[in-house]
């Protein structure tokens, strides 16, 4: 027997996906509190697992995979059977999932859960697909893991219904499922050429591969980035994500802020692993195309934050602006760009999916226009026929915050500092991280022109995106009479314990950093993992021997 | 046997690409059905093309893997043939809702002005 801790790998996708498996089973309206009791019990349960995975991964020298983490599924042995692996990186973007779930479940206590019966069960299995995503050391399992994670955001995108959200839930469904041929293709172009799907042993053969075969494998992880690149919203795939992201409830856009971080995972992971240090004639292939694509994300994102009057869409635009820095960084690593910048890139994208998130929850209270969402609940109730209005009236119960405007403002502040990069907040350390990563880096295999223009970029960006929510700020609470309207502490907690950790982020900098340091620099060395992976003991071995 | 696979696998696939950038929500899903066949038979034929040949070895023993088909890409189309089916079978229902919603079966919503 194996001992129990070994098995809390996989506790991150066994636990919602039971939750939201027993939640199917009390569907009717009456047994609301056995489904919350079960949603928040899994995310807390999530919470702290992922802290513990994370102390685990973190006790790791960064040189060496010892205290990695590795599950065989079944017990097959390595490069045959489906293995789990625990890493830095998985750990960390395991932690930051759980972090959203929390508060953009406890946000949705304040109405939107009621607007449809699956909510907290789909909510679940999307938080599944995520943490295997984030786990799953095999190619294969990492598109089905995709597919559960799309299914479940298909659903949760539609959730409250209504004209806009079904018109854009139709182009994002018709654009992943497209992207998700495009996966498949990729996935079976790889094995064709080097007929293994896992991971650390592909990263093992890309070396050794014949000149014949080589193009047919870029072809191929080309092929495969292409789907992750529109899940992360890499311009020119990008153009469905600031629509569907505003058209989403707010609850569900806080989490989707993270759903463009697991295609900028799987590039980083995937690039790192098959074309980072030690891939013999592959190093560094399409670093160009990321870093092109990344500035142009910036770019495009940016201009979108200055020309949109909407907070929805405009919040959308910032997290392609994130999304679109964190690719241009990593395609700097890959063209050979160093350690720090690759960590001040993690921090950024840790920081800025925060901040993303927490301005998600912000918009309704912003832009409600009755000021109060029992009465939008209750005329969307009479819209959809949902007959229990009298049962809404708890909805809304709870404390009504003080000073309303002054919380709003405040809070709104906060994502303000934290997208745009300005200190004092996490947003800072990160961007000048990236930036003095890139200044004292040098050995780059791209013009030097790129970097400056990168730098250019990512100080413009910032700028844009202080001019853009500024002028929003000024609109709401200045020259609007939003002084009367009521707010929920369900629905400013949420915000506001998202800002706090990234305070939190920016107070504890150091260690954050040096945290973030670690996993670049075990990224920077593929045959720990692939090792690591190769050697991941079985179960039975131990067994045969003392037989 | 090569040039015919390949020959079918394009003409899927140039015209599942073609229709999925057509206006009407049904001309989206054939061309996405289209699409996803173009991709299960190419998943197929990445694990070469044999004929006659199972996938399934005996048990025990030697057994010669050129005279056995590669089982992998033949489990991986199954899957893949299974979770498209079901998205496939979603993306309608979402169609449908927009086509209740709008009242047109344009993928915008409206009709574009002439």
């Amino acid at each position: 027997m194996t001992p129990a801790p070994e098995h809390l790998v996989i506790a991150p996708i066994l636990i919602p996906f039971f939750a939201g498996a027993l939640m199917l089973l009390y569907g009717d309206d009456r047994q609301r509190k056995a489904r919350l009791i079960l949603s928040f019990g899994s995310a807390i349960a999530l919470l702290l697992v992922a802290l513990g995975l994370l102390g685990r991964a973190s006790q790791s020298p960064a040189a060496e995979g010892g205290a990695m983490g590795f599950y065989l599924l079944g017990d097959w042995a390595s490069p045959f059977g489906i293995v789990l692996v625990l890493d830095r990186l998985s750990a960390m973007m395991l932690l930051l999932l759980a972090v959203l779930a929390l508060p953009a479940l406890t946000y949705s206590l304040a109405g939107w859960q009621r607007q449809g019966t699956h909510f907290h069960a789909l909510f679940q299995f999307l938080l599944m697909g995520l943490n295997g995503a984030f786990l799953t050391g095999d190619l294969f399992n990492l598109f089905v893991f995709f597919e559960v994670l799309l299914a479940a955001s298909y659903g949760l995108l539609l959730h409250g219904s209504g004209a806009f959200r079904v018109g854009a839930g139709l182009h994002y469904i018709a654009v992943n499922l497209t992207a998700s041929l495009m996966f498949l293709i990729g996935v079976s172009l790889i094995y064709g050429v080097t007929g293994t799907l896992n991971m650390a042993h592909l990263a093992g053969l890309i070396p050794t591969l014949s000149e014949a075969d080589r193009p047919l494998l870029h072809a191929g992880a080309a092929i495969l980035a292409l789907a992750f690149l529109v899940k992360a919203g890499m311009w020119p795939l990008s153009f469905w994500l600031p629509t569907a992201y505003s058209a989403g409830a707010p609850p569900v856009a806080a989490i989707f802020a993270v759903m463009t971080k697991v295609g900028v995972y799987a590039v980083l992971r995937l690039s790192m692993l098959m074309f980072g240090p030690g891939a013999g004639p592959s190093l560094g292939v399409g670093a160009e195309v990321l870093i092109a694509g990344g500035m142009l994300t910036m770019l495009f994102g940016l201009l979108g934050v200055l020309g949109t009057q909407a907070l929805g869409r405009m919040a959308g635009h910032l997290v392609l602006v994130s999304s679109g820095t964190v690719l241009a960084v990593i395609g700097f690593t890959l063209a050979g760009g160093g350690n720090a910048m690759l960590a001040g890139g993690l921090y950024y994208l840790v920081a800025s999916t925060l901040a993303s998130s927490a301005l998600f929850l912000l918009i309704e209270p912003l832009s409600r226009e009755d000021g109060d969402i029992a009465a939008m609940l209750a005329l969307t109730a009479d819209a959809y026929g949902i007959a229990d209005p009298l049962e809404d009236e708890d909805a809304a119960t709870g404390l009504a915050i003080p000073g309303s405007l002054a919380t709003l403002a405040v809070g709104f502040g906060g994502c303000l500092l934290v997208l745009a990069g300005m200190p004092p907040l996490a947003g800072f350390v990160g961007k000048l991280a990236i930036l003095s990563g890139l200044l004292s880096g040098g050995g780059l295999s791209v013009p030097q022109d790129w970097a400056w223009t990168f730098l250019a970029l990512l100080l413009l960006s910032g700028l844009a995106t202080l001019i853009g929510l500024v002028r929003v700020g000024v609109q709401v609470f200045w020259t609007s009479d939003l002084a009367a309207q009521k707010i929920w502490a369900l629905e400013v907690g949420p915000p506001a314990a998202l800002l706090l950790l990234a305070a939190a982020m920016t107070v504890r900098s150091e260690d954050v950093l040096g945290y973030m340091d670690a996993t670049s620099r075990a990224l920077h060395s593929p045959p720990v993992y692939t090792t690591g992976v190769s050697l991941a003991p079985r179960v039975t071995d131990g067994a045969e021997a003392t037989e | 046997m090569e040039i015919v696979l390949s020959a079918a696998i394009g003409v899927l696939a140039a015209s599942g690409a073609w229709l999925l950038m057509r206006p009407r929500s049904f001309q989206v899903i054939v061309g996405l059905c289209l699409l996803s066949y173009a991709v299960n038979l190419f998943i197929f034929a990445m694990g070469r093309l044999t004929v006659g040949a199972p996938a399934i070895m005996p048990k025990r023993g030697f057994v010669n893997p050129d005279a056995y088909a590669d089982p992998i890409p033949q489990a991986l189309v199954l899957t893949a043939i299974v979770i498209s089916f079901a998205t496939t079978a979603l993306f309608l229902v979402v169609m449908i809702a927009a086509r209740g919603f709008t009242g047109s079966d344009h993928v915008d919503g409206q009709e574009r002005a002439p």
